[in-house]
């Protein structure tokens, strides 16, 4: 591993206030005049709520879009799941929000490893978002005054979070999509979905376009443009189970990575702790129960590791609220990854309940006596039928069981003030950047970031890119760099399809899901990390001798589609591990056993490891670049929830 | 303990849009009760890649119901037996050891097969495309509460923006009609401030364009509620006749 500090990486932060940065940049950043813009082609990668708010706000601007996704429709990208809601320093309730205390909760809820300037930003067009939201008709919830309704999120003592039932994310992303559409309309995107990036392709030093593969007739396709945005989600289901959708995948920016951008952070991930417990080794993924039922959930074990009633048979006095004992201030809306850790203590020490005993009781029944089932209803009807559907409990009767699952990737491609990575011309927007969480994400902030990047934050950063680079006219797709990597990505594939060996990627992908889980997971050591480096090296060597793709790649195939992106998350697995093993402490969602408190809290080492880990792709392995981190505006604490 | 059970499955094979297809008899052993029936395809298509044959496609992506992605007719229903549920959603608990449960693609004429049970419904994009929108861009947007609006009139826009786009009202119409899939649109725009100013306009370009894609017309049927995994209710496409009606008139 070879080390060196700060180096390439040069964050362009703005000088000046904290307040001041954004509106100092805007005002005198370079602009592209309307008549030029439709001279540009841009690709996006992705329409999840990045990818698709920046191709409509870059298309209603005058640029030629190319957008791509791997669904059959750009209205089912993964961010279409998200339930909860989004995060916005209105102050609507007047319960003393402001940027400055949103930007402070994202801080600190991210453990004092986020960058100041890009959080202060997000906080700042935050209620940009929201009006525009309303203005494409998003039905937020109401109060019976007509007015918007706000409830709260872990991490936060103010009411911000604004919500559409448990439906949010399909919300805020049918706008967006919507609004796409209205641009496909308009004839200035063109939308190409059932399409996968196999490789980014850099000439001249910047990024020119890309390589996909079109996952119905399995042609490669060649695409070229004037800048590349990377708009493709995080990198979850490396674990395999998880509650991202299926399709997501590390593969586009795991191809950007190999081609020079670096890749920031990968081992913070964020263990949810509100998830649908395992049922059985079929099991393809992990439902999520939405972070907003802690507003009335409360979440208990019994005391008596040995008692064997039924939950509701269970005295108050033989139950232990163990949130609401450890942290009596935040109680059951204390950040994710506390939240995770105490479920898992508590399981650990065999506390755990239902047949698996893994898993503790989220509990309703307090809230319904004190608001009256409907009301329970009506802020959660649809997550307590998801409940019952896959469990087959009724939650207005019994409490839910629940247990923490991967869920969000706080890491992702490096990226500037300007959302740049390392490779000019190629911008990353949304979970697939490092950005703004630092080493955990408090809830609702994912689609807030995501709608910022998209709408606010890239129109004006691409526009200085492409106003101020001089990028040639004539690079066509026949260019050497176009044909190498389409050659690249051919090889792939048929390196894929001849092994034809007897385990199938979806074995190979759970054996690499179980490693990481239970060494890159929800606590790590050093014997351990060490653990997955090695078991997923060999892995990656049994992959390429045995692994068997049936059919052909010239129709559609998934299980090639899913091989390719298993190959990658294996490389990817074992950058986690080797970041985790540098970061000798522990902050959100990075916890290391040598490095606690004596009551089991996270120790961070800001002397050392207040920074920022940049991953380069080198022949002779990863090379790590460090961003330090520097907090002037706010002083790091220790994070206390109690 | 999880029950263990026996299924058949008759399953659509298709090669490809132009090839012949029919339906296949497998067998799947070791399903179980709190298996999605999804996963049961997975179990299945793990055991036919073990024997060197090509397993059984289908799309799906979140399972958890709102992504609109999965589609299946099980045993003849759309999404399956179990009301309001996204065959993703589905668990087989809502099967008996033993049965026989004939899997097979949405059918309808704007729906050509790609393969097997993955079905083309990029019509339905298209149906948004002519209209299913507010013609705003971004910036410039008022203040959110600017304008209040009746919670209850909220709440109804919501149940139609629930929509998923998954097709299920399409392939249970005896009509092969996306009236549901449409209306909901235009009823969400239309019950909020923001959308109704265009209403009329909408309307007209999307039933439109629902016509010129192929989808047939609703003879009030109502099968399409009775599948939609998200209970759209019918009566989103009385209100999307009359602002139609509004928009002939209107010239
Ligand atoms: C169950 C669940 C609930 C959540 N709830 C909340 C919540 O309440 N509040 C909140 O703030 N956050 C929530 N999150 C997190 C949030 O939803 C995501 O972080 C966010 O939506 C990511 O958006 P995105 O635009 O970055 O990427 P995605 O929405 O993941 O979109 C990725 C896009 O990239 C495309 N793509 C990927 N790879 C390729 C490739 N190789 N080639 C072509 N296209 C590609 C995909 O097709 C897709 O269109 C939740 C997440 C989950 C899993
Ligand atoms: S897979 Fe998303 S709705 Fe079924």
């Amino acid at each position: 591993m070879q080390t060196v500090s700060n180096g390439r990486l040069d964050a362009k932060v703005p000088a000046g206030r904290l307040q001041d940065k954004w509106d100092a940049y805007k005002g005198v950043v370079r602009l592209v005049s309307p008549a030029n813009k439709r001279k540009y082609t841009i690709l996006v990668v992705g329409t999840g709520l990045a990818g698709a708010s920046a191709a409509a706000t870059l298309a209603a601007l005058g640029y030629n879009i190319k957008s791509f996704c791997i669904q059959d429709s750009a209205r089912r990208a993964h961010s279409i799941a998200a339930q909860g809601g989004i995060n916005a320093a209105k102050n609507y309730p007047n319960d003393g929000d402001s940027i400055w205390r949103l930007f402070y909760d994202t801080i600190k809820g991210g453990d004092y490893r986020a960058r100041e300037a890009n959080v202060y930003r997000l906080a700042q067009v935050s209620s940009n978002i929201i009006d525009q939201a309303v203005a494409q008709g998003v039905p937020f919830a109401r109060e019976y005054g007509g007015m918007l309704d706000n409830r709260s999120f872990g991490g936060a003592q103010v009411s911000r979070t604004f919500y559409a039932r448990g439906q949010t994310g399909q919300q805020l992303l049918l706008g967006a999509y919507q609004a796409l559409s209205q641009q496909i309309a308009a004839g200035r995107v063109s939308m190409l979905p059932r399409r996968e990036m196999l490789d980014l392709v850099v000439t001249g030093g910047c990024a020119r376009g890309i390589i996909t593969r079109d996952l119905v007739t399995g042609e490669m396709e060649r695409h070229v443009g004037d800048a590349v945005l990377l708009c493709t989600g995080g990198y979850g289901n490396a674990y395999y189970l998880s509650t991202n959708a299926k399709n997501s995948n590390v593969t586009a920016a795991w191809r950007c990575y190999k081609r020079g951008a670096f890749f920031a952070n990968p081992c913070y991930t964020q263990i949810h702790p509100t998830c649908i417990p395992v049922s059985g080794s079929y099991q393809s993924k992990l439902t999520l129960m939405s972070e907003s039922l802690r507003n009335d959930g409360r979440v208990w074990v019994p005391t008596d590791p040995a008692d064997q009633r039924a939950p509701e048979a269970i005295p108050e006095e033989d139950r232990d609220y163990y949130l609401e004992r450890r942290y009596p201030s935040f109680g059951n809306l204390v950040p994710r990854d506390v939240a995770s850790r105490a479920a898992k203590k508590e399981c650990d020490e065999g506390r755990g309940v239902g047949e698996t005993r893994l898993a503790v009781y989220l509990d309703f029944s307090e809230a319904m006596r004190r608001l009256g089932e409907q009301a329970i209803r009506e802020r959660y009807g649809n997550l307590f039928e998801m409940y019952e559907r896959i469990t087959g409990d009724n939650p207005y009767g019994t409490p839910m069981r629940i247990y923490p699952a991967v869920h969000y990737t706080m890491g992702g491609l490096w990226v500037d003030y300007e959302l740049q990575s390392t490779v000019p011309g190629l911008f990353v927007l949304g979970e697939a950047n490092f950005s703004d969480h630092g080493a955990n994400r408090l809830g609702a902030s994912a689609l807030m970031q995501g709608l910022a990047d998209g709408y606010f934050v890239i129109p004006y950063t691409m526009g200085a890119y492409i106003a101020g680079a001089d990028l040639p006219a004539d690079v066509s797709d026949d260019d050497p760099a176009f044909l190498e990597a389409e050659a690249d990505a051919r090889v792939r594939i048929d390196r894929l399809s001849t092994v034809q060996g007897d385990k199938t990627p979806t074995e190979f992908h759970r054996e690499l899901g179980a490693i990481l889980w239970n060494h890159v997971g929800m606590s790590r050591t050093r014997e351990g990390l060490q653990e997955a480096a090695r078991t997923i090296a060999n892995l990656k060597e049994e992959f390429w001798a045995r692994v068997r793709v049936p059919g052909t790649s010239d129709t559609l195939n998934k299980n090639l589609e899913f091989a390719g992106r298993v190959a990658d998350f294996m490389e990817l697995g074992e950058l986690m591990a080797c970041d985790a093993l540098r970061r000798e402490e522990s902050c959100g969602g990075h916890f290391r056993e040598e490095h606690q408190t004596l009551e089991g809290e996270a120790l961070r080492h800001d002397d050392e490891f207040a920074d920022v880990a940049a991953w380069e792709f080198t022949e002779n392995g990863p090379k790590m670049h460090l961003e330090k981190l520097s907090f002037e505006f706010v002083k790091p604490t220790t994070r206390s929830y109690k | 303990m999880a029950k263990q059970m026996t299924i058949h499955l008759r399953v659509w094979r298709q090669a490809g849009p132009e090839a012949p297809g029919r339906l296949v008899d497998y067998t799947v052993t070791e399903a179980n009760e709190h298996m999605s029936f999804l996963e049961l395809l997975d179990v299945l298509n793990e055991q036919l890649i073990g024997k060197g044959q090509d397993p059984v496609e289908f799309d799906s992506d979140c399972r958890e119901g709102i992504c609109g992605s999965c589609g299946l007719m099980v045993g003849g229903i759309a999404h399956g037996p179990q009301r309001r549920t996204a065959v993703c959603q589905l668990h087989m608990r809502s099967f008996k050891d033993g049965d026989t449960i004939t899997v097979e693609p949405w059918r309808a004429r704007a729906f050509p097969i790609i393969r097997d049970l993955v079905v083309d419904r990029s019509a339905f994009d298209r149906i948004i495309v002519a209209g299913g929108y507010v013609s705003v861009t971004t910036g410039g947007a008022p203040d959110a509460n600017a304008l209040p609006i009746r919670k209850h009139e909220a709440d109804e826009a919501m149940d139609y923006a629930a929509c998923i786009g998954c097709g299920a009202c399409v392939a249970a119409c005896p009509n092969g009609s996306a009236s549901l899939f449409t209306a909901a649109k235009i009823a969400h725009l239309e019950l909020l401030p923001q959308g109704r100013v265009e209403s009329e306009r909408r309307t007209m370009a999307m039933v439109d364009q629902m016509a010129a894609e192929g989808f047939g017309d609703c003879s009030n049927h109502a099968e399409c509620e009775a599948v939609c995994p998200k209970g759209i209710s019918v009566a989103g496409i009385a209100r999307m006749r009359r602002a139609y009606m509004k928009g002939v008139f209107a010239g």
